[in-house]
């Protein structure tokens, strides 16, 4: 059996988030296999250009209407029930981001299909979709089998790769009408950009962390330099914080903050219970230590036996590689 | 001769006399009666029990005034014989000057002048002459060298003026008698009046005598007056202090009596003791250079507290007063008088109480407040969630109770469960000592320790609780209650004769505190254990060959006084013990205790205090290890070493661990842990 | 302002998790249940809203766990009145259903707004709080760390966590449902004392939960354990080797780009 399979995309201040790449990716894989197609739907105002870049989808469903202009929920939810009701795929991906998480639930209630959330993992066999997702904060999987009849899957941002949607294509671009959306009940009123003295590390989803192992305040910039690359922050250990090298809004742990990234990377700390309380339920925890012993190898899910002066450069400049175009 | 017989203005002087008398005396007795009226509103405590002990304090702390010795520094040591002199010159001058307004008052009463009377002239001169040179020592002290932590206020300055004055008019007086008298042989060997006689005319000396007499008198009685509205007016007041103090052992907290009124937190909610406190201070500021938060640079000032507290009795009393107890002047006491950083700053070490003079009580002021701000949720994210896993969890460390226990695996040797069978010993092992990776490696080798010396003893593995000695000193009572029930219950289902524990925190309140709550067991330290061990032969040791110095934990210390088991276990086991400059009694908290282990960092603070102690450690010079007996203590000085740089200079351990050390010669063959 | 808080427990990750031996679901005999974090959140948004504008706060949940106990608690802590729904929770229940439950509850009933945590570690087939928005035709936004209320329009400014640290702001007519993230303050604390005198005084209205089951629509084959050492696995060779490594795996979860 083919599965047409439906993405819906979301933006954010004029690009496409990364995670419709991947669900993008994913379900051309999947479609290509059943002997499918793959639509995704573009909602926006003014937004010809982000469909241009969706080339891999067979076609580009674009709604353009002035209501559409920022994201607001309710439009979102009507725009996407009239276009999923007409299309009628037979699996709808949805990021589980902040703007999936208000649409995906209500969608399935309205047009009477199951979700699934927290989707890691995503195959096609005999007919039914195979979800995995990632439940209780991580510690368990849970498969659960759907009959393609529509069913609605949230997709983690990280669960497939996002190159593989990125193949540029020309688009074929489909405008569909806009009705309805005379009397919202909410409105967008602005965008706040987080000012404040110093960035929150607590929303930070990409953290490399310092220790004592840094040993010095110069050592801070190569780290800074890093984190600059990854997209995240720079926060520290108690010492770190102590010496005055780092303010205490970046201190890490009993007395400081409690985090929960993506991403912790511990450079040159121990791993004393003090410091790990305030990172523990990191997504994924990689140490760089001297000492094969530190209790931090403990609570991490990758290690590296190292010196900090010899691998920071060196993953800072693989980084760098990736961005660069090729 | 009768100085107050003739007419002054066409007034008898014994006339006047009495008129200033009651003006004075009266002005005196109203201030009194609105402090003792004030005591009177707030709430009733029991503190005539003991009176042996009571009278015992008395005759010490205000006759001899031991706690006014301060080692610390030479400026502050200085101050007890200075304190005693004038204290006993002011003795001294109290009773003559009583004496002669009685004289004074009644012209003719059949009974002679003091001054009459050779031996009390002498003594009056001398201390006269002793009391100005202490003085002049005080004041030099106070303006000239300006130690940290004593305050210029203009209070002090007038008193040290005056009771100079009260001194100079009475020499004054008895150098114009001498004076008068010419030739004739001195009645009495009057030294410093006779340095002052040379000064005074035989023909002008009676009416000069006669004027220092009553400028003498005058004086006393405006002194008594300006007293009560003073900070002087501790001089009355702390003689009731000490004699009311507290009698009982200090880590026994009193159970929250606070009603729940919402909204409502003034004197009311003191007991009159509590209130005692602020009256009986004499702002000396011992309890401030005690203090371990303070001296970090806290926002915390023990004597400050105790001052607000006053300022707001003085504030408050009289609304209060005026309505009768009426809501009406209702005029809270938190913020203004307990700041809340300040409150959180204190981690209980009881080292102010211990130091101050009067026996002035401050942990039950701080808790008062700390009761309140908890009711009302005020605790910060941290202590929140501290508390949250001591309510879900029964420890701090917010892991399963399931895991209390894990620390035994991997012992070569079965620790009994004392919920399955009996046992001589229950080991009470406590929340760090059995939850931070760090301190497991000395509570498996206390176990060692006990299986070698073939002691019966056993846990209670997942029953075991935090013992709620910190909860209860956090303020959260509700959470010691439920801690102690659930703890006792699980108690009360084993059958052992005595319980041993390696935290002075648990030890603190399982001696002190469950006895309220149906504990009727002997509770003791694993020092005072292994030192019974070691003793007995139980126990085999050879000697170690180390130098180090014992930290006391304050809830084993100052708490409950064991500072000669740790000391004796670790000579017995061959250390040389070096002692630091605190010690003892004067210990210096790690500065964990009262929750603030469980606290946010604030930032701007100085070195902490447990970094204070490390450096005190390594400045002894030649000691390898600093020894102490509080898991927490562990964490602490080790965390400090890394952060004052001094990892190779010195090494933390428990006692226990020494004692394993010294004991390794003689272990089984099999067993190494 | 009539606020209903909807709140539920899920399992306490501090305990581990076993599965039980149908391989479907968790194994119930080493569970220990805990308020949702987001549901506490939204408790006091709740109470937050309450201090500001007066009115009511009324707690709903499931009979799961130790729902009593959260009642309980959410009461001392300053709500008005607390339902519990009971029925047949012992293997708990899923989202689609649940809301279906909150509606027959909530029909007919009066309020200015719903709040509820934006998700639950257990919502496998989404939040229930969006779906119930739906049931009852009013408006939803969720991962929201910010409500002001405006009484006088009848509406409710509220503000959308975005990534990256932005924020989007929305406006919203009341009634309506906001899925929280973060409350405006954190969670307060209420001591024992409070939580026990409430237990003493205060009741928790108890009702049949009503509302069918929609079971079924998905179905779970398995649950397992992730593959995830105690230990981390080390990564050896050249610091470049090393990079390339740390590379992949940054990539593989989705980081860096
Ligand atoms: C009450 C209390 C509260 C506390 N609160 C906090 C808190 O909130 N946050 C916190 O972080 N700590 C806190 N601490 C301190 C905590 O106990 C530890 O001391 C601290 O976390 C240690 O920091 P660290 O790991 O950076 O230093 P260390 O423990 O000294 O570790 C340094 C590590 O760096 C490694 N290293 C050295 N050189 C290199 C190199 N060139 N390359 C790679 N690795 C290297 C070493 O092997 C070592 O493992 C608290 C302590 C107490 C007692
Ligand atoms: S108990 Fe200790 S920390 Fe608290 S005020 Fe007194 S001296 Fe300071
Ligand atoms: S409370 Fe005691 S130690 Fe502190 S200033 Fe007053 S008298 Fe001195």
């Amino acid at each position: 059996m083919h599965a047409n399979i439906l993405v819906i995309a979301e933006h954010l201040k004029g690009r496409l988030s990364g995670i419709v790449f991947e669900m993008l990716g994913k379900a051309h894989a999947l479609a290509t296999e059943t002997g499918g197609g793959v639509e995704v739907l573009l909602m926006g105002h003014g937004v010809r250009a982000l469909a241009e870049e969706l080339g891999l989808a067979s076609r580009v469903l674009l709604c353009d209407h002035p209501a559409l202009a920022a994201y607001t929920p309710q439009a979102c939810l009507d725009v996407a029930e009239q276009v999923i009701a007409r299309r009628a795929p037979d699996l709808v991906l949805i990021a589980s981001s902040s703007m999936g998480l208000d649409i995906a639930a209500p969608l399935s209630v309205r047009l009477g299909v199951p979700h699934v959330s927290s989707c890691r993992d995503l195959r096609i066999t005999a007919g039914r979709a195979i979800v995995t997702s990632q439940m209780y904060g991580g510690k368990m999987l849970v498969e659960s089998h759907l009959d393609l009849r529509g069913a609605i899957v949230s997709v983690l941002p990280g669960a497939f790769p996002e190159d593989a949607g990125r193949i540029a294509r020309e688009a074929v671009i489909e405008a569909l009408p806009v009705e309805g959306l005379d009397a919202p009940h909410m409105r967008f009123t602005r965008l706040i950009e987080q000012s404040g003295t110093d960035i929150d590390i607590t929303q930070t989803p990409v953290l490399i962390a310092v220790g004592r192992g840094i040993q010095n305040r110069e050592n801070i910039a190569m780290v800074e330099e890093l984190a600059a690359i990854a997209q995240g922050a720079v926060c520290a250990s108690r010492p770190v914080v102590d010496q005055g090298w780092l303010p205490m809004t970046r201190q890490i742990g009993r007395s400081g903050m409690i985090v929960k990234p993506k991403l912790y990377m511990a450079l040159g700390i121990s791993g004393a219970p003090e410091h790990v309380e305030g990172m523990k339920d990191a997504e994924l925890i990689v140490a760089v230590n001297t000492d094969a012993q530190a209790p931090i190898f403990g609570i991490a899910h990758y290690g590296v036996v190292a010196d900090i002066a010899d691998v920071v450069p060196a993953l800072t400049e693989a980084l760098r590689n990736a961005h660069a175009p090729a | 001769m009768d100085l107050t017989a003739a007419p002054f203005l066409g007034i008898p002087e014994y006339a006047l006399l009495w008129a200033l008398s009651a003006v004075c005396i009266g002005l005196f007795a109203l201030r009194i009666a609105f402090f003792v009226r004030i005591l009177r509103l707030a709430k009733p405590e029991s503190r005539l029990h003991h009176i042996g002990k009571r009278l015992r304090m008395v005759m010490t702390d205000v006759l001899v005034q031991p706690r006014f010795f301060d080692r610390t520094s030479a400026v502050h040591a200085i101050v007890w014989p200075v304190h005693l002199v004038i204290f006993w010159g002011f003795v001294c001058y109290a009773v003559t000057f009583g004496w002669s307004l009685v004289k004074g008052l009644v012209p003719g009463l059949p009974i002679p002048w003091p001054e009459e009377i050779p031996i009390v002239a002498t003594l009056v001169d001398l201390f006269g002459g002793i009391v100005l040179v202490a003085l002049a020592i005080a004041a030099f002290r106070r303006y000239a060298l300006r130690p940290r932590g004593v305050k210029r206020t203009v209070d002090a300055g007038i008193i040290l003026v005056l009771i100079a004055l009260v001194m100079l008019t009475s020499l004054a007086g008895a150098a114009a008698g001498i004076a008068g008298r010419g030739e004739a042989t001195p009645e009495a060997w009057l030294p410093f009046a006779g340095m002052l006689a040379g000064l005074f005319t035989p023909s002008g000396a009676p009416a000069l005598q006669h004027a220092f007499w009553w400028s003498h008198m005058g004086i006393v009685l405006g002194f008594l007056a300006y007293l009560p509205y003073s900070k002087h007016f501790h001089l009355l007041a702390s003689p009731f202090g000490v004699f009311l103090g507290q009698t009982d052992a200090i880590g026994k907290m009193r159970a929250d009596d606070s009603a729940e009124v919402e909204g409502r937190f003034d004197l009311r909610d003191f007991t009159w003791r509590e209130l005692l406190t602020p009256l009986a201070c004499a702002e000396c500021g011992r309890c401030d250079r005690a203090c371990p938060s303070y001296n970090s640079g806290e926002a915390l000032s023990p004597q400050d507290l105790v001052h607000g507290l006053k300022e707001h009795v003085l504030a408050a009393g009289p609304l209060l007063l005026r309505a009768n107890g009426g809501a009406a002047a209702l005029r809270p006491a938190m913020n203004g008088a307990f700041p809340p950083d300040a409150v959180w700053a204190c981690a209980t070490c009881a080292s102010c109480m211990e130091h101050c003079p009067v026996r002035n009580e401050h942990l039950p002021l701080i808790t008062r407040a700390r009761r309140r701000l908890v009711s009302h949720g005020a605790v910060d994210a941290h202590l929140r969630d501290t508390l949250t896993a001591f309510a879900r969890y029964g420890n701090s460390f917010g892991q399963s109770e399931r895991a209390r226990a894990k620390w035994t695996q991997g012992l070569p040797f079965r620790l009994k469960d004392a919920r399955k069978e009996p046992v001589d010993v229950l080991w009470f092992v406590g929340d760090y000592a059995s939850y931070d990776v760090r301190v497991q490696n000395i509570t498996r080798a206390v176990a060692t320790l006990f299986d070698r010396a073939g002691l019966d003893v056993g846990i209670l593995y997942d029953a075991e609780r935090n013992a709620g000695n910190d909860a209860r000193r956090i303020g959260e009572e509700g959470m010691f209650e439920m801690l102690a029930e659930k703890n006792v219950a699980a108690l009360s289902h084993c059958t052992y004769n005595r319980i041993v524990t390696t935290d002075p925190h648990s030890y603190n309140t399982l001696r002190n505190e469950y006895p309220d709550y149906g504990l009727s067991a002997p509770v003791v330290h694993h020092t005072e254990l292994l030192l019974d061990l070691v003793r007995g032969g139980a126990l085999r040791v050879s000697p170690l060959s180390i130098r180090a110095t014992y930290h006391d934990p304050c809830y084993l210390g100052r708490y409950n006084g064991v500072y000669d088991a740790p000391r004796a276990l670790l000579r017995a086991v061959g250390v040389e013990l070096a002692e630091m400059p605190r010690n003892r009694r004067d210990g210096y908290c790690c500065g964990a205790g009262g929750g603030r282990i469980w606290m946010e960092d604030r930032p701007g603070s100085g070195e902490r205090p447990a970094e204070s102690r490390v450096r005190e450690a390594v400045a002894l010079g030649d000691v390898t290890v600093l020894v102490s007996a509080c898991p927490k203590d562990i964490v602490m000085f080790q965390d400090a070493l890394k952060t004052t740089g001094n990892e190779g200079a010195l090494a933390v351990r428990d006692v226990a661990e020494l004692v394993l050390q010294a004991a390794a010669a003689f272990a089984p063959a099999a067993q190494e842990v | 302002m009539n606020i209903v808080v909807l709140m539920k427990q899920v399992p306490d990750l501090v305990e581990e998790l076993e599965v039980d031996a149908g391989g479907t679901l968790l194994d119930r005999a080493w569970l220990r249940f805990i308020t949702s974090e987001y549901d506490d959140h939204a408790l006091e948004q709740a109470l937050l809203l309450k201090e500001q504008h007066g009115g009511t706060v009324r707690v709903l949940a499931l009979d799961m766990g130790e729902a009593d106990e959260m009642l309980f608690t959410a009461l001392a802590k300053g709500a008005d009145s607390a339902v519990k729904l009971s029925g047949d929770f012992a293997t708990g229940i899923d989202s689609h259903s649940a809301a279906g439950i909150y509606r027959h509850a909530l029909e007919g009933a009066s309020f200015d707004l719903i709040l509820t945590g934006v998700q639950a570690i257990d919502d496998l087939d989404g939040p229930a709080g969006a779906m119930l928005a739906t049931h009852l035709g009013l408006p939803y936004i969720g991962v929201v760390s910010g409500i002001d209320v405006d009484t006088a329009n009848g509406e409710a400014h509220v503000r959308k966590e975005y990534p990256g640290g932005l924020l989007a702001e929305f406006t919203v007519d009341l009634p309506a449902v906001i899925g929280i993230q973060a409350a405006m303050q954190p969670p307060r604390y209420v001591p024992i004392s409070r939580i026990r005198q409430t237990m003493k005084t205060a009741s928790i209205d108890e009702t049949a939960a009503q509302g069918e089951r929609i079971a079924g629509a998905i179905s779970v084959e398995r649950m397992y354990k992730p593959e995830r050492a105690g230990s981390a696995t080390m990564l050896e060779g050249s610091a470049d080797s090393i990079a390339e490594r740390l590379l992949d795996i940054l990539t593989e979860h989705g980081i860096g780009r």
